[in-house]
């Protein structure tokens, strides 16, 4: 029998013990004060920044840089949370290629930004590290406020709303708070349990209290929300998964890209994680990334992403791209599932299609490809799962198969506002989660308090 | 290949770079380092009086300032003159010098304002085979304490009457050691040259504390939870020093006076801008005690690559060349307009001219065009401060055309006049309105 990294099939411990540590530590680890100061010297304190323009929260980029020139770790933290209270999370996983480094004008000066997300990092684990609190709450108002969901944009919120002197539950369908901060993202991004670190730093405030376990739709309703809270916000995520619409779907080893990266978040042990040694994941965003880099983190010998669209097409980044390849996983464009291959049920292979541009439409060439598979991972997107609304009430306006909001996250609903990824119009991003919770949290103070009685 | 061999006041060297009376000059081992990595000539750190040396603190002595990445821009120092025995020093100039007769040795004395004091110490240096004397008039810290140093050159009287002495005593060159820490450095340049001095050196260091400890309250650098003001110097110090020398070499009354420019110089580029406002030669201290004695080497080829670029053959095609160009304000041509241009090639849009001339000076850079950040000077509003191409993070970007005689300037509305006019001139002079009346 075949040991190791060469056991056929969906397997575990294809690694030596000790491997598993050194494979899934911090992808960027913190900067130390020294290269801290290094690098915030190379800020140029630009007027009316780009940087802060590209931030969906509007960080103060340029002062919480100087901040941390002058020594000032602290003033930065507080810099950095006064626009974004998941700025310790953002700085881990935001992808800031795309966001503040791409607007850096030192990138269009010489090609390399500020590496703004890791000064923030190390700012943010400054006051972190410290349980640094920097707000205090407002007077009691005697609102209450539900948040349902304790994601990113929960959480942000939730600590705006506590902030105002509300009092704020969160109503979280999973044991555990922090939303895909917890139960998504590649394990390398965040590491030593920062995500559950950062739901007590932001919950340390006071006035938010987070009911675990507690789902919309199966354990209460919306209607009993709004007519026990003063306002209610929704940041419900993405619950299901798109299906692949590929013949033979159903057979054993063909997963959801997102449970497995939940299961490997939670694992206790890495070693015990099954993974094949053989592994195909069919899509182009961040999810397929983290699935594929993190299956050949466990050992899988041969990983593949298979994207319907070119390589510009892909959602992930160039960054996240390089990151991928630079751990071998091999990246093919221009392929579409259309079988998946069992045999007794289980998963051998995957057959593709080759896929073309067409008037301006994707079309199958006709020309398949077959890939050996003892594993494929579904990673093409998410959808809301808007059952849970329905039935509590009056149901909620949606387009595209997501929440409509105005401009500040009001839903169609009184009393009823909604952030994150289950509204239309996000950007699956955790940093416009945030942006999306804080922001209704304004709005929802700004109604509750407009009519004299708070 | 320009040829770079120096001489200066008699004194030849291969090259116009000698290190400065400091501590890198203090002794055998040093000097006989810097020589092998090429430095032209020494001033030997200053020597005082027979008998025991003084002492120095046994805590910090330096401190400094830095700019980004924590280059050091500016470095100060407690420490006194040398504080080994005078026969000590003066056996190891004179090997020192035995073995390299090609550099320029040069031994800084300090010695107490007595006649006695300097007839004394003459010979003994004179014995040495040195080329010449520096007088230390300029050190600001410790020694003028006690009469000594810039206590001395703050006093145009007393730097003629040491002059005078030293001239009378010894047959080696003589050189002034200037102090900055002065109203205007012409009165102690003349009081040299009325005194026989072959030459003046400058700047000595400047009076400066270079930060508080915000811990400790007390000035850095720190003994024991006190400070002293010590002698400021490096790259923040070198316009202060261009100033001073340039202002001794257009002075008349001491026209031709050789000068040995110091004062932050780091690089070649540092060191042609003394020659050309008029230094015979340069002396360097921060830049060595701060990257070693190697960076002589890049002063070296950088100032022969530079003299060849430009077609100068020797130094003297360079010395004093950029002298007849300095001149007092009032002489200024009002008539000349420059205006600010943006290179939007080169532009990186940091926005930092727009908010550096909407904040503080005429509004005159846009930082929004058709919708989109785009950064332009509006000539209308441009006085031609220069602060833009100042806060410029990217060299060139941001230039100052000078407008033809003729054009437009859109800012008055009035053509720009072919014709040269100083203040002294303009309507707006209530002298100039006397002087014509």
């Amino acid at each position: 029998m075949a040991e190791g990294q060469f056991k056929q099939g969906v397997a575990g411990g294809r690694l030596a013990p000790q491997q598993y540590a050194e494979n899934f530590s911090d992808l960027h680890p913190p900067l130390d004060p020294h290269e801290a100061l290094v690098e915030a010297d190379r800020c140029y304190f630009c007027y009316d920044a780009p940087c802060m323009h590209a931030c969906p929260t509007s960080i103060d980029i340029p002062m919480f840089i100087r901040q941390i020139a002058t020594g000032n770790a602290l003033g930065s933290a507080k810099t950095i949370f006064d626009q974004n209270i998941l700025g310790g999370m953002c700085a881990r996983v935001c992808p800031t290629e795309t966001l503040c480094e791409e607007a850096c004008v030192r990138e269009a000066a010489e090609g390399k930004p500020v590496q703004i997300g890791r000064l923030q990092r190390y700012a943010t684990d400054v006051a972190m590290e410290q349980n640094k609190q920097f707000y205090d709450r407002a007077e009691p108002t005697g609102r209450k406020i539900a948040v349902v969901g304790a994601g990113p944009a929960g959480l942000a919120c939730a600590h705006r709303l506590a902030r105002y002197g509300h009092e704020v539950t969160v109503l979280e369908a999973k044991p555990k708070s922090g939303g895909l901060n917890e139960y998504g993202i590649a394990a390398y991004k965040t590491t030593d349990d920062f995500a559950q670190a950062e739901v007590d730093y932001v919950t340390a405030i006071g006035g938010i209290a987070i009911e675990n376990d507690k789902a919309l739709g199966r354990d209460f309703s919306l209607s009993e929300l709004t007519a026990k809270y003063d306002a209610v916000f929704l940041g419900l995520g993405l619950g299901g998964i798109n299906a692949l619409r590929a013949e033979g779907e159903d057979a054993e080893g063909v997963e959801n890209a997102v449970e497995f990266i939940a299961e490997l978040r939670q694992a206790s042990d890495l070693s015990s994680l099954p993974i094949g040694r053989r592994v195909v994941v069919i899509g182009g965003g961040m999810t397929a990334i983290d699935a594929a880099v993190q299956s050949k983190l466990l050992g899988a010998e041969e990983v593949t992403i298979c994207y319907r669209r070119g390589q510009e097409d892909m959602n992930a980044s160039d960054f996240e791209q390089d990151l991928a390849a630079a751990n071998g996983v091999n990246i093919r464009h221009w392929l579409q599932p259309k079988r998946v291959v069992a045999d007794g049920g289980k998963v051998t292979g995957i057959e593709l299609e080759y896929t073309i541009m067409k008037g301006g439409k994707l079309v199958g060439t006709g020309e398949t490809l077959s890939l050996a598979a003892d594993q494929v991972f579904k990673a093409i997107g998410q959808l809301f799962e808007p059952a849970a609304l329905n039935g509590s009430g009056a149901s909620i306006a949606m387009e595209g198969g997501r929440i409509i909001v105005d401009t500040e996250g009001r839903t169609s609903m009184a009393k009823v506002w909604a952030g994150g990824d289950c509204i239309r119009g996000g950007e699956d991003l955790t940093v416009t989660s945030v942006a999306q919770g804080r922001d209704a949290a304004e709005s929802i103070h700004r109604t509750l308090t407009s009519n004299g009685r708070a | 290949m320009a040829d770079i061999r120096n001489t200066f006041v008699g004194i030849k060297s291969p090259n116009p770079f000698w290190l400065a009376s400091a501590p890198p000059t203090d002794k055998a081992y040093n000097v006989e380092r810097a020589f092998k990595a090429g430095w032209g000539g020494v001033v030997w750190k200053t020597l005082g009086e027979e008998g025991p040396p003084v002492v120095n603190v046994n805590g910090p002595r330096y401190g400094a300032i830095w700019g980004a990445d924590r280059r050091l821009l500016g470095f100060n120092n407690i420490e006194l003159i040398t504080d080994r025995d005078l026969y000590l020093n003066l056996r190891e100039i004179k090997q020192v010098k035995m073995n390299w007769p090609d550099r320029a040795v040069v031994v800084s004395l300090m010695v107490p304002c007595e006649e006695e004091s300097w007839k004394a110490i003459l010979p003994l240096v004179e014995e040495t085979g040195a080329d010449g004397i520096e007088l230390n008039l300029g050190c600001p810290h410790g020694m003028s304490e006690r009469g000594m140093g810039s206590a001395v050159g703050q006093v145009p009287e007393y730097i003629e009457m040491l002059s005078r002495w030293c001239k009378q005593y010894t047959r080696m060159p003589v050189i002034i050691k200037l102090t900055p820490n002065i109203t205007d450095i012409r009165h102690a340049a003349r009081a040299a040259k009325r005194g026989g001095a072959d030459a003046v050196s400058l700047i000595n260091t400047i009076n400066s504390i270079t930060s508080v400890n915000l811990d400790t309250f007390s000035p850095e650098p720190t003994i024991d939870g006190k400070g002293s003001h010590g002698g400021y110097c490096g790259p923040a110090v070198k316009p202060i020093a261009l100033h001073m020398v340039a202002d001794i070499a257009r002075d008349p009354e001491t026209q031709g006076l050789p000068i040995s420019g110091i004062g932050g110089i780091t690089t070649w580029r540092d060191a042609a801008e003394f020659l050309a406002l008029g230094a015979g030669n340069v002396q360097v201290c921060t830049a060595a005690m701060t990257y070693g004695f190697k960076v002589v080497q890049e002063m070296i080829e950088g100032l022969k690559d530079w003299m060849d670029r430009k077609g100068h053959a020797t130094l003297d095609d360079v010395v004093g060349r950029a002298t007849p160009n300095v001149t007092d304000w009032r002489y200024l041509n009002l008539n000349y307009v420059a205006k600010a241009h943006i290179d939007q090639d080169a532009c990186i849009k940091c926005g930092r001219c727009h908010i550096a001339c909407e904040d503080t000076s005429h509004q005159a850079i846009t930082s929004m065009v058709d919708g989109v950040r785009h950064f332009e000077v509006m000539e209308e509003e441009c006085v031609g401060c220069n602060l833009c191409v100042n806060v410029c993070p990217v060299e060139n970007c941001i230039t100052m055309q000078p407008l033809a005689a003729g054009t437009l300037d859109k800012r008055t509305g009035e053509p720009v006049s072919p014709v040269y006019a100083n203040w002294t001139q303009h309507p707006n002079n209530p002298m100039a309105k006397v002087a014509a009346e």
